[in-house]
């Protein structure tokens, strides 16, 4: 038993400083923890958590043209190399890893409106539901936005901020619209006009 | 066999000095060298005048053991030892491909400084430069001034993918054998940098005074005006609005490139062939974008009455009449309503 309790501790460990960065994530402040000790576990964990959300959509019905798992992926992990590089393109002092972590947190907003969306559409889907899911996923968007900005911008140069929000602000606008989009039936019946 | 391999290959005498077992071995010391005739570790020359005792040794018992042996034993002995040679050297080769890989992706990443001049823009530049794209200027006998700068331009193909993803989902597009993001990337990265490169080898031919970082330039800053016309008409469905967006915001866009590229070519013939493809090519593409991955009129009907209608595929349409018809039964049932009351 004590083995198994050695055993444990690191990963335990492990899952604390993530809840920890979960909770830096949800309430911005300028603090550098996130900056300081990056992991990629929790940005793989929510990676994976909002791949397999999307994914049970189209899971049923293959016409859908639906996001895939490895779309979603892709689209994740592609964002924010391409985000890190411009941002060190740009002369951003943040390194490559450090960069990945914070944009994989910061997708932690998304995931959370994308969990509501499900439970909503559990509910119905009409003109109502379509409504909060839009509401739920633009505070979301905005969030997360808020969030990676407040930690990336101080390693920027203060003239090129707005070039380097830029590139961020695509990144989580794509995802959102990836989750305001979604419907588990085969309807498409949502009719997206983005924000 | 042993020793004419040996004598062939003056460098395997050479870790033949460590095994200091050998000896002890006795007669079975011949098999046991072709097998270890691979390894390289094994090499000291400490005792130089001690080897060349043990090599002699083993020659005379070698030979001896050779002679016992039968033929076909020392020819597999000799495949091993072959295959291992083989072995060794695709791992090898393996190995080196792998570290230049690499030591190139590294190089990559640590040479990351040479892209950063062309990234060197200030937020109002980029704007600038966005809203000249819309704007031609009437220069062409003094060649126009085009920077050349990577991060407006990525930055809009990165736009057009998003728009071009949306355009795709909401028209129910369907692509076997790839994904919606792929094939919007594909298509906006491969218009970038293959009609720029097109163009270039054009330019080069006419004899234009053109790099291909103006080139690229001035290509991405062209694809701001299809953002705003793609943007604008996948969400609203209007084909008399994107006919007209088309020819006023893409034209714009087109004249521009067009009077930089005029501006830098000398002669008729030049001009009318450079900017008569680039013209074509930028025009089609919008229009291209356009009618692939847009929404039909009847998609809105159908939302808006029920969803329960399967997704449309791409089929011919006549859509003018379909919006027509639509506008003309909206304005009577609202001129009805007015007059009821």
């Amino acid at each position: 038993m004590a083995e198994v309790d050695e055993a444990s501790k690191p990963l335990l460990r492990d899952l604390k400083a993530v809840g920890k960065k979960f909770g830096h994530v949800m309430y911005p402040k300028k603090s550098t923890t996130l900056l300081r000790d990056w992991d990629l576990w929790g940005p793989l964990l929510l990676c994976v958590t909002l791949a397999l959300m999307l994914q049970g959509g189209s899971a049923d019905s293959k016409e859908d043209g639906g996001p895939q798992f490895a779309e979603v992926f892709v689209i994740i992990w592609f964002g924010s190399v391409i985000i890190t590089l411009n941002s060190k393109l740009l002369g951003g002092t943040i390194s490559f890893f450090q960069s990945l972590c914070v944009l994989g947190y910061c997708i932690l907003p998304l995931t959370v409106a994308m969990i509501v969306c499900r439970l909503v559409l559990l509910g119905g889907t009409g003109t109502a539901s379509f409504i909060v899911r839009f509401i739920v996923v633009v505070a979301s968007f905005g969030w997360s936005t808020f969030a990676s900005t407040a930690f990336l911008a101080d390693s920027q140069p203060p003239n090129r901020k707005a070039l380097v929000v830029y590139p961020v602000f695509l990144f989580y606008f794509v995802i959102s619209w990836m989750i305001v989009t979604f419907s588990p039936s085969h309807s498409d019946g949502t009719t997206d006009t983005g924000p | 066999m042993s020793t004419t391999e040996r004598n062939k290959n003056p460098n395997s005498t050479e870790s033949w000095g460590g095994f200091e077992d050998n000896p002890i071995q006795g007669g079975g010391s011949a098999v046991i060298d072709m097998e270890n005739m691979d390894d390289t570790s094994g090499s000291s020359f400490e005792d130089m005048g001690d080897m060349h005792q043990r090599i002699k040794e083993e020659e005379e018992v070698s030979e001896e053991a050779a002679a016992t042996e039968e033929g076909d034993d020392g020819e597999f002995l000799g495949m091993k030892g072959v295959k291992g040679q083989l072995g060794r050297q695709v791992a090898d080769e393996v190995w080196q491909a792998g570290k230049r890989q690499a030591s190139k992706a590294f190089n990559l990443y640590g040479n990351i400084d040479i892209l950063r001049p062309y990234f060197d823009v200030e937020p109002i530049q980029v704007r600038n430069r966005l809203l000249e794209s819309l704007i031609p200027v009437r220069i062409i006998n003094f060649p126009q001034k085009i920077a050349g700068e990577l991060y407006g331009p990525l930055m809009l193909v990165f736009t057009l993918v998003a728009i071009l993803l949306h355009g795709m989902k909401t028209s129910g597009t369907v692509i076997r054998e790839g994904t919606l993001m792929g094939t919007a990337i594909g298509t906006c990265f491969g218009y970038w940098l293959g009609i720029s490169s097109f163009i270039y080898f054009l330019a080069y031919l006419c004899n234009a005074q053109i790099t291909m970082l103006q080139i690229l330039s001035l290509l991405g800053y062209g694809l701001f005006g299809h953002c705003v016309v793609l943007f604008v008409t996948y969400t609203v469905h209007f084909h008399s609005l994107f006919y007209i967006l088309w020819l006023v915001v893409g034209g714009l866009s087109t004249l521009r490139m067009v009077a930089a590229l005029i501006s830098r070519t000398v002669g008729h013939t030049p001009r009318l062939i450079l900017c008569a493809t680039l013209s074509a090519l930028h025009m089609l593409f919008l229009l291209y974008l356009h009618f692939a991955y847009h929404k039909i009129v009847e998609g809105i009907l159908d939302t808006l009455e029920g969803p329960n209608v399967p997704p449309f595929q791409r089929i011919a349409r006549d859509i003018p009449e379909v919006s027509v018809a639509l506008v003309n039964t909206t304005v009577k049932t609202i001129s009805a309503t007015l007059q009821s009351y």
